[in-house]
């Protein structure tokens, strides 16, 4: 039986997801409610829009010559529709078309990680998102553990994955100078992270939380600043940078 | 040195006697005063100082002929933009004096002053400057900065209403001339308009209508000035006066008193640059002076029409073949460079018109639509990309961002990278480029043709247009559901069809009657502008760009629609959904209660893109049926930038859902907020538009917030080189 997506809706002119002009799809639910998520409209499971993987072919065939970055599955939480990735992604590189999946690995499992190593043989690169490095406050921004989030980045490194780092920073959350460097210690041990993307928290989506009748988290932090995002980098970069004491 | 330039007799005859010393004499950088000083009879001296000999010759030497000067001339440029300049204090020290006058104008409530007394010609007005120690390029309309001038001959109901807005009367004795003695295009337009016309216009299904002001979009060569000297093309004109004796027909009669009065506006010209010291009758001979004879065709343009559109061409490259040399011969440095071109967009942002308010509100603003085309690939395949089509674009950062010039990258896959970047870099800086495809537009036009106004494209000195604004295609299936009666008005103002008495909508039969609604609509639309052209030719006719072109022209009959997506979506939701009519008590419908969800142009969706296709493809093929005045070629735009505003206030609820008064989208682009699948499968639906049935011009409003166009800094890419030696995550050896 063909496998439908969840789909909530599609992008097809993709410049923040991935490398080049992409074609981004995003995927309906997530089980994550991080405080500062700006896209609260993809959390719900049941909103029904499906797609067959021939479908989102097709669309993207009919601006492909525009999209010559590929494909990036977003969310949501994609990996929730791993079978679904899995077939696209499939489907996908069987066409030459570079994959992209932009995920928390909230559902890792490290213990069976069949599925996974399925899906990866077709994924170009994750981009992986690390909400938070301290698990507790891990915790208390997002609602879940991040031990099986830190454990995918490491399975990934092991299986020669090419990954970005995302991490939004939000002041007083994770804007700490403390949880930065421990962010970038743990990067500086993986493999394959080619880039770092810092993403300065912002409050563009209130008017989608105010539509959508929920409360905004965030009603006393303000937007990072730029200069405060490059600080952040910075802060992250140097101690990649650090060299391991022999 | 056999091959020399024929451009100049006495030129040529000295050329002769004194080959060999050309190279040594150009080698010392003339001095201004010295040119202003040369007498005709100082052959010598000219001779010397004659630039021409440094060019590679060709068919340019024996005709009026600028591409083929610019292709055996210009030099291809690859590298990035670290060669700019910054502006200098000149340039700095002047923009802020003109920023202060642009700030008095808007305290002022909006015109600093208005001539009312001087009717505007080439020569009219005594020598104006800035600040005329530190301009390198002068000349203004009038003779005061943004001092708008007079120009009554378009109408002079409108010169008097432009005035009286501001405050200002037009002087008696002018009104008294212009109103009993003197007949304007306005006038002669009215005389001829049929009940059917007028009712058309007042109703707004036919609009913005160029009959009471000046149709613009007309591009002189101006570069020819340049190049050749007035003396040189007034000679040409001459060949061409000459060249239409015998049989006089009235057709060649209007070409011949046409070409006359070229000729005059010629002579006026080189009058125009004695008030500013300067002999243009010859050509210029170095870098200074052809930007500045080139502006001073131009000049001499704005100085006679008050067009919706004074376009000035594609200059940047053929300019820079003047910088390139002096650049080589080092009389000229690269700030120097930069300055001239800073202080030549700087007039061009001076340019101003006196408008009516309701003028200001069809354009949303005071546009005069400067645009300079940029870039594009040659017909050989080399790019058009030179040093100075990066200094046309630095100007924005030198200068800060502005609307006029209306810089216009003609675009190609093929431009060279390092140009793309730094037109991206601008895009995203100042968000004042305009990029439209060199791809598509070559084909018909070659590599030597400019944008007028926003879209519409002609070879510069070959092809002009005839600019008829636009029918409302929204408005007219209104029309067609209800026989013709404006929905807005309640008056008969089409033709009495019949109307549809269902309660829902049923595709077919809305189609067949539209279809006769478009065929009324298209010979009513021709026909008024043919009587609008006619015209202004005859009462408003455009002598200084015309005595730029050459002798048989190429003109098109510019026809264009607004309200493309509205009507697509509509039919869709008549086709796909169901459309419930609401009607008045007269039983004329005016309002749409769509039931159900339909196809969306703007979403690369083919059910309702072909429907968007097909009325472009009807539209124009009705159009085609009709005679167009002087036997112009009928195109059509797709291209309401500001005026869909206005148009949507004056269109009743359509059955797409959309509400009255509820502005159309612009140009060619998706109702807003009905394109949910991305920039991209918007573009998509928008180019499957056919270009060959809107020659005129597709046009697609893009807003985007720079942060949606990419990473910046923030992002660290590359982070493998970056860490790069010393720093590299240090991991290759360690498993985890």
């Amino acid at each position: 039986m063909e496998t439908l997506g969840n789909i909530h809706s599609i992008e097809t002119c993709g410049t923040v997801d991935g490398p080049g002009v992409r074609f981004v799809v995003f995927l309906q639910g997530c089980p994550m409610r991080c405080l500062y998520c700006h896209n609260p409209d993809t959390w719900s499971l049941t909103e029904n829009k499906k797609y067959s993987v021939q479908d989102i072919l097709e669309e993207f065939d009919g601006v492909k010559e525009f999209v010559k970055g590929g494909i990036t599955v977003t969310g949501g939480e994609p990996l929730l529709q791993i079978n679904f990735v899995t077939e696209l992604f499939k489907q996908a590189r069987e066409k030459g078309i570079h994959t992209a999946l932009d995920t928390s690995g909230v559902t890792f499992t490290p213990k069976d990680t069949k599925k996974f190593d399925r899906l990866i043989k077709y994924t170009n690169l994750v981009l992986l998102d690390i909400k938070h490095i301290d698990d507790n406050e891990h915790n208390k921004l997002t609602g879940y553990s991040n031990k099986n989030i830190l454990e995918f980045g490491r399975y990934l490194s092991k299986n020669n994955v090419s990954m970005w780092i995302r991490h939004v920073v939000v002041p007083d959350i994770t804007y700490k100078e403390g949880y930065l460097k421990e962010l970038g210690r743990y990067i500086k041990t993986l493999k394959g992270v080619e880039a770092l993307d810092i993403l300065p928290y912002h409050d563009m989506a209130r008017g989608k939380y105010k539509e959508l009748g929920i409360e905004y988290p965030l009603e006393n932090t303000l937007p990072l600043s730029k200069e405060e995002a490059i600080k952040a980098r910075d802060i992250i970069l140097n101690e990649i940078k650090q060299k391991k004491p022999d | 040195m056999g091959k020399m330039v024929k451009t100049d007799n006495i030129a040529d005859l000295q050329q002769k006697k004194e080959a060999g010393s050309i190279n040594k004499s150009y080698c010392t950088r003339p001095s201004l005063d010295g040119i202003k000083n040369i007498k005709p009879t100082d052959t010598k001296s000219e001779k010397k100082l004659f630039a021409e000999t440094k060019f590679v010759s060709g068919k340019w030497n024996t005709e009026i002929n600028v591409r083929d000067f610019i292709q055996r001339n210009y030099t291809q440029y690859n590298g990035d933009s670290s060669f700019l300049a910054d502006p200098t204090e000149a340039t700095s020290k002047l923009w802020k004096e003109c920023l202060d006058l642009f700030e008095k104008e808007r305290n002022n409530g909006g015109v600093l002053n208005m001539d009312t007394k001087i009717v505007s010609t080439i020569t009219s007005h005594k020598a104006g400057y800035i600040d005329k120690d530190l301009e390198k390029i002068v000349g203004l309309q009038t003779d005061e900065p943004l001092k708008r001038s007079l120009q009554p001959f378009g109408g002079i109901r409108m010169a008097e209403g432009a005035c009286e807005s501001y405050g200002y009367e037009v002087d008696s004795n002018i009104k008294k001339i212009f109103k009993n003695y003197r007949k304007t295009h306005n006038q002669g337009v009215f005389d001829c308009y049929t009940p059917e016309m007028r009712k058309a216009r007042h109703a707004h299904i036919l609009t913005g209508l160029p009959d009471a002001y000046g149709r613009g979009r007309i591009i002189g060569d101006y570069r020819r000035i340049a190049l050749y000297g007035i003396d040189r093309l007034i000679e040409d004109k001459w060949e061409q006066h000459a060249s239409l004796d015998g049989e006089m027909t009235s057709e060649k009669i209007q070409l011949k008193e046409e070409i006359a009065e070229q000729i005059r506006a010629l002579k006026q010209m080189v009058e125009l640059g004695k008030i500013y010291g300067f002999d243009i009758s010859k050509p210029a001979r170095n870098a200074k002076e052809a930007v500045q004879w080139l502006y001073f065709g131009y000049l001499s343009a704005v100085k006679e029409q008050n067009g919706a559109a004074m376009s000035i061409g594609r200059t940047s490259t053929f300019l820079d073949i003047y910088i390139e040399r002096d650049l080589k011969e080092g009389v000229l440095t690269e700030s120097e460079a930069q300055e001239l071109i800073d202080h030549f967009i700087m007039k061009l942002r001076l340019v101003k018109f006196a408008r009516t308010p309701e003028y200001n509100s069809l354009f949303s603003g005071d546009p005069t639509w400067v645009t300079e085309s940029i870039g594009g690939i040659g017909v050989d395949g080399r790019h058009l990309v030179t040093k100075n089509s990066f200094r046309y674009l630095h100007t924005l950062e030198n200068l800060g961002t502005a609307p006029e010039p209306n810089m216009t990258v003609l675009w190609s896959t093929r431009l060279p990278h390092n140009f793309k970047r730094y037109a991206a870099h601008i895009s995203i800086t100042t968000s004042s480029i305009q990029y439209e495809n060199d791809d598509l537009m070559r084909v018909t036009h070659g590599d030597d043709y400019a944008i007028a106004c926003c879209v519409s494209s002609m070879r510069v000195g070959k092809e002009m247009q005839f600019f008829g604004a636009r029918a409302n295609l929204a408005k007219c299936l209104l029309y067609a559901i209800n026989g013709g009666v404006d929905e807005i008005l309640k008056e008969q103002v089409g033709p009495k069809y019949r109307p549809i008495t269902s309660e829902y909508l049923d595709f077919d039969e809305v189609m067949e009657r539209y279809d006769d609604m478009m065929e009324w609509l298209a010979g009513l639309y021709v026909n008024t502008l043919n009587i609008i052209h006619y015209m202004h030719d005859k009462y408003c006719y455009e002598r200084s760009q015309m005595a730029l072109h050459d002798r048989d022209v190429k003109r098109y009959f510019a026809t264009g629609i607004a309200g493309l997506s509205v009507v697509a979506d509509s039919l869709s939701a008549i086709k796909y959904a169901k459309v419930k009519t609401v009607r008045d008590e007269n039983g004329i419908v005016v309002d749409y209660i769509v039931e159900g969800d339909y196809p969306k142009y703007g979403n690369n969706d083919n059910r309702v893109d072909e429907l968007a296709v097909n009325l472009v493809k009807t539209f124009m093929n009705k159009i085609r049926k009709h005679h167009t005045y002087r036997n112009s070629i009928p195109t059509m735009s797709i291209l309401t930038i500001t005026s869909n505003v206005v148009y949507g206030k004056k269109t009743g609820n359509t059955p797409d859902g959309r509400k009255e008064g509820v502005p159309l989208a612009p140009g060619a682009n998706p109702m807003h907020g009905r394109d949910s699948h991305g920039a991209v499968a918007s573009l998509a639906s928008v180019s499957k538009l056919p270009f060959s049935d809107a020659q005129d011009g597709i046009s697609n409003t893009f807003s985007i917030i720079p942060n949606a166009l990419g990473k910046d800094e923030v992002f660290m890419g590359d982070l493998a080189i970056c860490l790069d030696g010393g720093c590299c995550i240090d991991n290759k050896n360690e498993e985890i």
